[in-house]
Order: C-alpha cells, then sequence, then structure tokens
C-alpha cells in the first residue's frame, strides 16, 4: 500500500519552496498533478467554471422566457457566428442553448463537482489513505474531462444543422441528432462526451480500486464513513452505465459519418433502441449526480447534530438499493414513445420502489438531527434545505412515474421543475453543503459564515420561485424546450425570470464574495474547526492537509467511526 | 330530418352525462363506464347523417381545451379516461406530495426549535431504534402500494382495444407541421400549419397555439389515433384529453382518444423536433357526427365513414358533389364500406 504513495512527481526540482511539504513547480504541480488534492482542486475549480458558463445559460434562456415572442435570441444567434440569422437559425440557437445547459450542468459541474472534486479531496482522507490508488490515471481523468469539455465549446461556434450549435438536446435523441443535425457542431458534442465519458470510467476505477484496497488498517466497510459508500456506490454505477452510453453515442457517430443505420428505421434501425440505451445510462446518472449529496449531507447532519448518523447500515444500504434499482427503471423516461401496456405497468411499479429507500435516507437524516444539540452553521442549512427541496423533487417523482398519469406531464415544464428540484437543488444544495463544510479544510482559510447563510437564503429563495411555478406551467401543459409560448404561461414565466433568477444571481455573487473574501483575509483554519464532532479522519489533519499525508497510516479502533 | 335525429341523439347525451358528472366526483370509474355506454349508443344511430351547411371552423371557448392565464392545475379535462387520470392526480397523488413534504418540512422544524443547541446542550446517543426503521420502510411501501392500484388500473384502461370498427385518424409529424389523414373517409389528407400570432388573435384563437387546418374528428365516439413522424421524432399531445404519444419515423404507435364533447382543443408538440419545435401546434375540433360528416365532405376525396355505395345523396346542397367525386375517386374502399352497415358495438 505505501508504494502508492511513491509520486514520480514527488521529486525535488528545486521550485518547491515556502513550505514544508515537497510541492513541485507551479507547471508540473497544476498540468502533470498526481496529487489526489490538487487534482481534487481543479476539478472543483474547473467545476465552478463550468458551472457560470451553464449557469450564464440559463440566464439567458430564462431572459427569453420571461415574456412571449422572441426578444433576444437574434442577439444570441450572432453572438455564435450566425451572419443575418433567418428566424430558424435564430430559433436554433435556442436549441443550442438548451443542450448546452444541459450537458454542461451534468458532466461538467455537477459530476466533477461532486466526484472529481469533493470525491477526490476526502475519499482518500476519509479512509486513511496517501491517495488515490492510480495516481497518474486521476490526471489523465481530469485533463480527459477537461477536453471534453473544450470539445463542447467548440461545438458551439460550429454548424449544426440548421443553425450554429448542436440543438438535440443533452439527450441527442436520433434521428434529430442524425439525420436531423448535419454538420460538425454535434459530433463534436457527442465527442465531448466520449471524452468526458472516459475520463468518468478512469475515475470509477480509480475510486473502486481505492476504497477497497487502500483503507487503513481497521476500517472495515462498515467504518467506512457514508461519503465514503456513497461515491463507491456512485462508482459502480458510472463502471457500469457509462460504457452503454458510449456504445450508444459511438453508433450516432457511425450513423452520422460512416452509414450504419443502427437508428435509422430506413436501414432497418430503430430510433427507440437509442432511447433504450441513452436511458439506460441516463437514469443511473441522476442517481450517480445525488448519491455524492446524500453521502455529503449525511456527515454534515452528524456532524452539526452533534451524534453518531442514525441507521448507518440502512443508509449504506439504502444507497446500494437505490443503485440497483436504479438500474431497472430507465424506460419511465419513454413512457410516450409506444410502450406495450405491460412495460410500462412493470416501470411504473419498478419505478416507486426508489421511493422507499429514498424514504430510508430522508427518515434517517431526520432521526440523526432528532436528540440531537444542533449547531446551525452554512453546512448544516444547506443540508437541511437539500433535505427538504430533495423530498418536494421526490414527491414529484413518484407523481410521474405513473405511466398513465405521464401521458399529460411528459416533457412539460412539471418534468422540469421536478428534476430541477432534485437536482438543481437536491444534488447543487449538497455541493454547497459540502462546500461550507470543506472548503477551510482544504483552502487553509475560514469562509464568512455570515455571507454563507446570506448566499443560502438568497439561493433557496430563488430557486423556489424559478422553479416552483413550472410545477404550474407543465400541469397546464407548457411543453419543455421552446423559447416562445402562448400569453396563457406568460405571469409564472415573468415571475421565474424576474424574482427567482435575479434573486439567485444575487446570491452567486455573495458566493464568490466569500470565497474571495477569505481566500484574501479569511482567517488561518485549525485543523478541526468544526469541533470534536466531525470526527471523521481528515479532520484530524492540519487545514489545509499536508501535501503528503499519513505517512504513517492511522490505526482505526474497535469503536465505528462514522 | 336526419339532422333532427342527431340532436335528438345528443340531447339524451347531454342528459345522461350529467348525473355522470357527478358521479365523476366519487366514483371516476363509473362515470368512465357510463360515457362510454352513452358514446356507443349515440355513435350507432347517426354515423352516416350529414348536417346541413357545410362546415364553419368552430371559435374557441376561453379557457377551455387551452391553458387559463396563470393557471395552476391540469386543464379541464374532455375524456373519461382524462376525468380519472385527473382524479387520480388530483386526489391521491397531490394529497400524497402535499403530506410527505409537509411532514418533512414539519420534522425539520420542529428539530429546529425543539434540538438547537439552546433547547438541548446535551445531545443524545441514538443511533440505531429498529422498530421505527421497520415503521418508515413499510409504512411508504403500504402507501405506494395503496397508489399502484389506481395507476395500474388507469393504465390498463387506457390500452382497452378499440371496438373493430372504429374510426381511425393517422397524425404525422413533419419538421415543422402537421398531417393528419382520414383512411376511413376516403384518404385525404389536411396539412396543419401554425398560424402567425396576429393571424390567430385575429381568428379569437390563442397565439402560438392556433392552427390554419385543424384535425377534425367526431365526438362522443373512440377514435383510433395512429402516430408516426416522417422525419425526426415528435410528439402529438393535447393536454385536455390527456393525450401525449411520440410519433417515431418508421413506427406507428397506435392509442385511442376519445373527446366527450365538442370543441377546439388546443396542443403542442411535445418532443424536441429542431428550429420550429415550439412553432407545430394540434388544433383537435371535435363535432358531431353530422357536422363531422358534413366537414369531411368538404374535403377533396372525402367520403363518410361507412356509407354504403353509392354515398346517399344528403340533404344538404354543395356536399352532395364532394360526396359523389369521392366514391368515383377511390373504389377501393368500397368492399370495406359496405361491410359497414352492420350494427355497431
Ligand atoms: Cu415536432
Amino acid at each position: 500500500m505505501a508504494t502508492t504513495a511513491d509520486h514520480l512527481q514527488a521529486h525535488d526540482d528545486g521550485h518547491a519552496h515556502h513550505d514544508h511539504d515537497h510541492k513541485p513547480g507551479f507547471f508540473a504541480r497544476w498540468f502533470m498533478s498526481t496529487n489526489h488534492k490538487d487534482i481534487g482542486t481543479l476539478y472543483l475549480i474547473f467545476a465552478v467554471f463550468a458551472g457560470v458558463i451553464g449557469g450564464a445559460i440559463s440566464g439567458l434562456m430564462r431572459l427569453e422566457l420571461a415574456h412571449p415572442g422572441i426578444q433576444y435570441l437574434g442577439k444570441i444567434a450572432t453572438f455564435f457566428g450566425a451572419v443575418n440569422p433567418t428566424f430558424d437559425q435564430t430559433l436554433h440557437t435556442w436549441n443550442a442553448l438548451i443542450s448546452a445547459h444541459g450537458l454542461i450542468m451534468v458532466f461538467f459541474m455537477v459530476m466533477p463537482a461532486m466526484i472529481g472534486g469533493f470525491g477526490n479531496w476526502f475519499v482518500p482522507l476519509m479512509i486513511g489513505a496517501p491517495d488515490m490508488a492510480f495516481p497518474r490515471m486521476n490526471n489523465i481523468s481530469f485533463w480527459l474531462t477537461f477536453a471534453g469539455f473544450c470539445s463542447l465549446m467548440a461545438s458551439a461556434f460550429l454548424p449544426g444543422g440548421t443553425g450554429i450549435g448542436a440543438g438535440t438536446g443533452w439527450t441527442v435523441y436520433a434521428p434529430l441528432s442524425t439525420s436531423g443535425s448535419p454538420g460538425p457542431s454535434v459530433d463534436f458534442a457527442i465527442f465531448a462526451l466520449h471524452l468526458a465519458g472516459a475520463g468518468s470510467i478512469m475515475g470509477a476505477i480509480n475510486f473502486i480500486t481505492t476504497i477497497f484496497n487502500m483503507r487503513a488498517p481497521g476500517m472495515t466497510l462498515h467504518k467506512m464513513p457514508l461519503f465514503v459508500w456513497s461515491e463507491l456506490v456512485t462508482a459502480f454505477l458510472l463502471l457500469l452505465s457509462l460504457p452503454v452510453l458510449a456504445a450508444a453515442i459511438t453508433m450516432l457517430i457511425t450513423d452520422r459519418n460512416f452509414g450504419t443505420t443502427f437508428f435509422d428505421q430506413a436501414g432497418g434501425g430503430d430510433p427507440v433502441l437509442y432511447q433504450h440505451l441513452f436511458w439506460f445510462f441516463g437514469h443511473p446518472e441522476v442517481y450517480i449526480m445525488i448519491l455524492p449529496g446524500f453521502g455529503m449531507v449525511s456527515q454534515i447532519v452528524s456532524t452539526f447534530s452533534k451524534k453518531p448518523v442514525f441507521g448507518y447500515l440502512g443508509m449504506a444500504y439504502a444507497m446500494v438499493a437505490i443503485g440497483v434499482v436504479g438500474f431497472v427503471v430507465w424506460a419511465h423516461h419513454m413512457y410516450t414513445t409506444g410502450l406495450s401496456v405491460n412495460t410500462k405497468m412493470y416501470f411504473t411499479a419498478a419505478t416507486m420502489v426508489i421511493a422507499v429507500p429514498t424514504g430510508i435516507k430522508i427518515f434517517s437524516w431526520i432521526a440523526t438531527m432528532w436528540g440531537g444539540s444542533l449547531e446551525f452553521k452554512s453546512p448544516l442549512v444547506w443540508a437541511m434545505g437539500m433535505i427538504f427541496l430533495f423530498t418536494v423533487g421526490g414527491v414529484t417523482g413518484v407523481v410521474l412515474s405513473n405511466g398513465g398519469v405521464d401521458d399529460v406531464l411528459h416533457d412539460t415544464y412539471y418534468v422540469v421543475a421536478h428534476f430541477h428540484y432534485v437536482l438543481s437543488m437536491g444534488a447543487v444544495f449538497s455541493i454547497f453543503a459540502g462546500f461550507y463544510y470543506w472548503f477551510p479544510k482544504m483552502s487553509g482559510r475560514m469562509h464568512s459564515e455570515f455571507l454563507a447563510h446570506v448566499h443560502f437564503w438568497l439561493t433557496f429563495i430563488g430557486v423556489n420561485i424559478i422553479f416552483f411555478p413550472q410545477h404550474f406551467l407543465g400541469l397546464q401543459g407548457m411543453p419543455r424546450r421552446i423559447p416562445d409560448y402562448t400569453p396563457a404561461y406568460e405571469k409564472w414565466n415573468a415571475l421565474s425570470t424576474e424574482w427567482g433568477y435575479s434573486i439567485v444571481g444575487v446570491g452567486v455573487i455573495v458566493f464568490f464574495l466569500n470565497i474571495g473574501w477569505s481566500l484574501v483575509a479569511g482567517k488561518k483554519a485549525e485543523g478541526n474547526y468544526w469541533g470534536p464532532h466531525a470526527n471523521t479522519l481528515e479532520w484530524t489533519l492540519s487545514s489545509p492537509p499536508p501535501f503528503h499525508q499519513y505517512e504513517t497510516l492511522p490505526v482505526i479502533d474497535d469503536k465505528a467511526h462514522h | 330530418m336526419i339532422m333532427r335525429l342527431g340532436e335528438f341523439a345528443r340531447s339524451v347525451g347531454h342528459t345522461v352525462k350529467a348525473p355522470a358528472t357527478i358521479a365523476l366526483l366519487l366514483a371516476p370509474q363509473l362515470a368512465w363506464a357510463q360515457a362510454a355506454a352513452t358514446a356507443a349508443a349515440s355513435a350507432a344511430t347517426d354515423r352516416l347523417a350529414v348536417a346541413p351547411g357545410g362546415y364553419v371552423p368552430m371559435k374557441p371557448t376561453e379557457g377551455i381545451g387551452m391553458p387559463v392565464p396563470g393557471g395552476i392545475g391540469l386543464q379541464t379535462q374532455f375524456s373519461p379516461l382524462g376525468h380519472y387520470a385527473r382524479w387520480l392526480h388530483d386526489g391521491p397523488l397531490l394529497w400524497l406530495s402535499v403530506i410527505i413534504s409537509a411532514l418533512v418540512l414539519g420534522l425539520l422544524l420542529w428539530v429546529v426549535v425543539r434540538y438547537n443547541r439552546r433547547a438541548n446542550p446535551v445531545a443524545s446517543k441514538t443511533s440505531h431504534n429498529t422498530v421505527i426503521e421497520i415503521i418508515w420502510t413499510l409504512v411508504p411501501v403500504l402507501i405506494l402500494v395503496g397508489v399502484a392500484v389506481p395507476s395500474i388500473d388507469l393504465l390498463a384502461k387506457q390500452f382497452k382495444s378499440p371496438p373493430a370498427k372504429t374510426l381511425t385518424i393517422k397524425a404525422t409529424g413533419n419538421q415543422w407541421f402537421w398531417t393528419y389523414s382520414y383512411p376511413d373517409n376516403g384518404g385525404f389528407e389536411v396539412v396543419s400549419n401554425m398560424l402567425p400570432d396576429e393571424e390567430a388573435v385575429r381568428r379569437g384563437e390563442p397565439a402560438q397555439l392556433g392552427a390554419d387546418f385543424r384535425m377534425v374528428v367526431p365526438v362522443g365516439e373512440t377514435i383510433r389515433m395512429q402516430v408516426t413522424g416522417s422525419d425526426v421524432i415528435h410528439a402529438f399531445a393535447v393536454p385536455s384529453l390527456w393525450f401525449k404519444i411520440d410519433g417515431v419515423p418508421g413506427r406507428i404507435n397506435e392509442k385511442t382518444m376519445f373527446v366527450e364533447k365538442p370543441g377546439v382543443y388546443y396542443g403542442q408538440c411535445s418532443e424536441l423536433c429542431g428550429a420550429r419545435h415550439g412553432y407545430m401546434p394540434i388544433v383537435v375540433e371535435a363535432l358531431p357526427r353530422p357536422q363531422y360528416n358534413a366537414w369531411v365532405l368538404t374535403q377533396s376525396g372525402g367520403k363518410i365513414d361507412g356509407a354504403p355505395e353509392p354515398a346517399p345523396a344528403p340533404a344538404a346542397s354543395g356536399a352532395a358533389a364532394p360526396a359523389a367525386a369521392a366514391s368515383a375517386v377511390a373504389p377501393a374502399a368500397a368492399p370495406a364500406a359496405s361491410t359497414t352497415p352492420a350494427p355497431k358495438a
């Protein structure tokens, strides 16, 4: 095990100074990094950067949707390189925006933050490992993700059929993504997924190997912190689902460029086959995006309740159950594609089953707080926000699981509201909870708790104003992915943009002020700044931890450490 | 004379439907059965009737078959299964959602009040309670089984096969308009494009939702909708009829549609299909059989579904010529037509 800590880059190159740690020079440290903490930092910076772009795109979308009519899309189309765009080219820009927003937020914001960022930083620290099992593969995982993002950005400026950019939606359904979108843009977007997917598969292999082989002596699987459990389950979901996505989008590439007809009915293929393959990946993907959040919320709730997690085994195996059942419910995304009655009945019933382990998690978090001595530090406040908002997104998920009810809700704003409650609130709130929990540990500087609370309240109020009225729009029948709508839908759209988005926007500014302030003037963070109830292994280290930690491996005694 | 017969059947239909609406609040399944029976009765009587006066596009009723400004719930439903599904949503599902969300919010607030650092300085050490863990596993299971019963029942009803003689209409999604073809009415095709906003408003239709030509359907009878796509995937959706099915190239998806009341019902393409995805509305105009038949006869090649050969000369002027033309142009349809007068249902 100790050999895994022998980093090739850890030689003395003469540039390491102002630290007793043995750090390489700037270029070697950040561009050739094999240190899990540095790679985690790269992932987090990257996720913030991608999140700003994805969020700005959603701002353009909200702006266009505030009132009926097409107001801004022409200018946006011109920005991306369209010259005197026609009406169709202008509208194509809308589809490019929604596609880019979805792809960026899923593959380049939430996943890098949750898995590459927090996973890289804290899985080794929490299990008492000196680094990840395959440090060089860790490095290439990051740079593949980065290259994928570059490919996606390039696609935004290239011809994509009717107009500039890939207008296929993040789902890239054939035949819109094959015969329906000539031009290199969609190839670049698909290739972005190949690159990011390859990076994620390598990341998953790395996490599984690290967690199975590099736990400190005495840390059995059943003593692992729940965050590590969550990353382990996530890594398995990635490993099993991403190859299916890779196959599906490779078939898209060959259908587009090499004359195959996997998804072309004229050659004996089937467009619906693509959807089965995509959602066989896509449904586990939504758990990939939320499970690490579950793990973080568990750590945080326990720390600030000053209590161990309630029902530890139930919590761990609920995540395993969610992961397993998550693989057999994919066609609930396809209720309107013409499934048979038995298929729809099966997927309705199977989907409802997921509510049970999810309910166990929600109730166990509350039971952890029950009888506790709660300290409302910012991570706990964000975690509690996540618990409530994720519940709201969960119950609308149960509504949508009904194949017969979905006949009216499918592809409407109700679905948009649902998945933003579970992701834009469930996942993003847990990312911010984790961020404020660990930011001083990572940076060595305390953030402002006051600003973190202001950030929370602005975001909490704002996202609810953005997304709650979208349930109404969906029930009233407003389809998703449209740039213009009948005036009856104006009221809630205007509210969503003018109040909701603006308030969240102010929250984002507060977030950046907080980071900036803490890096410049924040007071130095102690090793365990949250006190004795933050009792996982990362709190035994300094803040920030030494460049190489656990040169003597910690030993876990019989008292459970979760 | 024929006209009066149709009128009579419809008025009977309405009186039967009034108590059905009341029963609906208590047991939607009962209403579903009743409405279906009514429909079968009226369909048998006036399938061949033709109303005089040809066809004039119906004015939509504000707030019916379309979204309501600032609306927060499902659109008013005009199909028996729509009532049932809406009951399932507005009843069990919505209340379950509200109660569970309120329960979690209430527990969180209680924890904030009761177990904050000041109220409870010393934390308990409890981390297991098998009984409560079993309860919060089993109770959700039971609730979900309870929800699954009506939801599986709804699916079973939605997939009930229509009778063999059901009128078939085929909707094809194209980039970016709909075509509707009527194989049982001589096989004519209606091409439906979105109206520009000013024109829609001038015609008294909601902007973005009006179309130049509508998909006209008979009211009060089961319709077999076949939906496909000619280029990419589209989806044919009408929220007030609880109807949505994808139009996939190379496939024909079938789903039954039933409209209870004459009216205009709006929908939109509901699968991303390229640049003007938001600009291919669906307008369903439901008419009583005699008016529907009159509309069919205004279409070139249109002939009345089930009319014996040669077609009966309708009392209405104007309509006769197209009808005759239809039977002349499409003799292939004759054998099918000759078997039709057998009693339905
Ligand atoms: Cu379409």
